[in-house]
């Protein structure tokens, strides 16, 4: 019984190349990528769709209120009676902006966030594009949305937007290395970049129930919380969502930008944290695999879609929970903080692969304890060393 | 230990939101408005109206147009145009009366001034309209409202005045009788010395 010849599995694969059936031979590849664009772009927009009631109604429960609930029921009409309200709202270019830049900004804010979706693999038979340095690009393509900021910041002509700019530009750049970090101890265990292949290796159980997945490691938990940090910062959500901060700051470098385009800005932030989490998953929670063996039979992507979608609820529940950051708190956590942990993590997994070879009774345990303390030690005293003189806050006036 | 504090706060988001969820009294305290309504308490008012003893607004208006609540109103906000008959004379009752509730501010004043129990406070808070002008002074028509509503809307105080107003008028119908006996009286007196005088 080979999970990968069950029907619902190979279901999307069969419907393309039913479509690609009807199509002359020298159409086929161009329609094949054709089809997998649409089809990433119709599950993950109406995914994002989704995703904006979703987090208006897990932040509503969190404050203790219904949330959305007058469109349709349940309010599963919200996301379309947003977007009808964004498309007819006045699109305002300011007078003294770069308005070529301006207009540029937001469309390729979204199409660098939209690449990043190309190399992840949904499921078994389902990556549109396989490449063999797949982590690479996603990082590549994931950096040019920093460009896209600035330029949104620089060509509205606007003194806040601009500093804001800035300031996002700090933050993303500054939390792009313990992210990457926390990503290279996969990479050092799986010996490659390819997403498929890092999934592949996280395929097999023990007992067929305990899944090899990079997170039950030592150096996959640590390096899994880092990624969660990062990537919410990396994602300009909260409690890291300085650049944007809508109840303390004008609204950051989107401030010049009103209906549509604001909603490509809303788009392309969500887009960004659907393919941040989507990389963890892939890299750390298994990707595609079932947790055990027996549940195979449910198609791979429904397991990557369930994944991604804990993932992204955590980042929710995290939004609801945290304030928001200072600027040097930001700096302070990014600087000396995550990148030192993130470079003992990458300790902490050598020491795990060195030790693999080791046979002996206790052996699993030994390298358990000498792989997680050179993580978690560090992590008490940089944590200690960066708290020190600070105790908790008594207010003056209120009790 | 560092981060731990993060997770003490994600229990209580968690416990909250699932608290929504399932309904749970002590977290899910909302009132969806169109279709659940807080309770009013006895003493809420906002604007004013007029009780009639009868069902509308030709029979049994208790107003008797004495201006005393257009005089005392602060902001001004009351018009009262008494009817007269072809004669000049007055009818002891409102020709007009209007109340502009964009000017009213629901003090009370006119409900207490009254001496006829006839203004008093409602508990209508949907007032909105969808012009400024017109819609927002209250005519004769819509301020009369029949003495079962008041009992509806304010139980406790409509029971007062209709006890006092019914004490009022057995105190009012036996003065009469006593007049009428005493005037009787006093025929029959007269009556009586005129026929001693004859006799």
């Amino acid at each position: 019984m080979n999970p990968s010849s069950f029907f619902l599995e190979r279901f999307p694969v069969e419907a393309r190349d039913f479509i690609l059936s009807f199509l002359p031979e020298a159409l086929r590849p161009w329609a094949a990528a054709l089809i997998s664009v649409v089809a990433i772009l119709a599950a993950f927009g109406l995914f994002f769709a989704f995703l904006t009631l979703l987090e208006r109604k897990s932040l509503a429960w969190v404050q203790n209120r219904p949330g959305p609930n007058r469109t349709g029921p349940w309010g599963l009409l919200q996301p379309f009676s947003d977007a009808i309200k964004m498309v007819t709202k006045e699109d305002i270019v300011p007078a003294a902006a770069d308005k070529l830049l301006h207009y540029l900004a937001p469309v390729v804010l979204v199409a660098f966030s939209l690449l990043t979706f190309a190399v992840l693999p949904y499921g078994r038979h389902l990556v549109a594009l396989d490449l063999d340095a797949g982590v690479l690009f996603f990082f590549a393509a994931g950096a040019g949305t920093e460009l896209a900021i600035f330029m949104a910041g620089w060509s509205s002509r606007n003194k806040y937007a601009l500093i804001a700019a800035m300031r996002a530009l700090a933050q993303l750049i500054s939390y792009e290395l313990p992210l990457l970090l926390s990503f290279v101890p996969v990479i050092l265990a799986t010996g490659s970049l390819r997403p498929v292949a890092i999934v592949e290796a996280q395929g097999s159980w023990t007992w067929g129930v305990l899944p090899h997945w990079n997170v039950f490691t030592p150096w996959g938990a640590a390096g899994f919380l880092l990624f969660l940090v990062a990537a919410l910062s990396e994602s300009n959500r909260s409690p890291f969502d300085l650049p944007e901060a809508e109840s303390e700051l004008i609204a950051g470098h989107l401030t010049e930008y009103s209906g549509f385009k604001y909603a490509l800005f809303f788009m392309a932030e969500y887009f960004g944290m659907t393919a941040l989490a989507g990389l963890g998953v892939t890299l750390f929670l298994g990707g595609w695999q079932a947790p055990c063996e027996i549940l195979q039979w449910v198609p791979s992507y429904a397991w990557f879609g369930m994944k991604l979608l804990s993932v992204i609820v955590l980042f929710m529940w995290v939004r609801g929970t945290t304030p928001r950051l200072r600027m040097d708190q930001l700096m302070r956590l990014a600087w000396k903080f995550l990148s030192p942990l993130a470079l003992f993590n990458l300790g902490a997994a050598i020491v795990w692969l060195v030790t693999a070879q080791w046979q002996f009774p206790g052996a699993l345990a030994l390298r358990w304890v000498l792989a997680s303390s050179i993580v978690v030690i560090p992590f008490l005293v940089i944590g200690r060393s960066l708290s020190r003189g600070l105790s908790t806050r008594t207010y003056g006036f209120a009790p | 230990m560092l981060g731990l504090g993060v997770i003490q706060g994600l229990m209580v988001t968690a416990r909250n939101a699932l608290g929504t969820l399932r309904g749970d009294p002590r977290r899910d305290v909302n009132i969806a408005y169109p279709e659940m309504r807080a309770p009013i308490p006895e003493s809420f008012r906002n604007f004013p109206f007029l009780v009639t003893d009868g069902t509308g607004v030709h029979d049994g208006l208790r107003c008797v147009a004495c201006t005393m609540c257009e005089q005392e109103c602060p902001p001004q906000c009351i018009t009262i145009v008494m009817e007269r008959d072809e004669k000049g004379k007055p009818a002891k009752k409102p020709k007009v009366f209007n109340i502009d509730i964009s000017v009213c501010m629901g003090c009370g004043i006119c409900a207490e001034v009254c001496p006829f129990d006839s203004i008093k406070m409602d508990k209508v808070y949907e007032v909105a309209t969808t012009e400024r002008f017109g819609s927002l002074v209250l005519t004769r028509e819509d301020l009369a409202k029949t003495n079962t509503y008041f009992h509806q809307i304010s139980p406790a105080e409509a029971a007062e005045v209709d006890g006092r107003l019914a004490e009022q008028k057995r105190v009012a119908e036996e003065k009469a009788k006593a007049a009428a006996a005493k005037a009787a009286a006093a025929a029959a007196a007269k009556a009586a010395a005129g026929g001693a005088a004859i006799a």
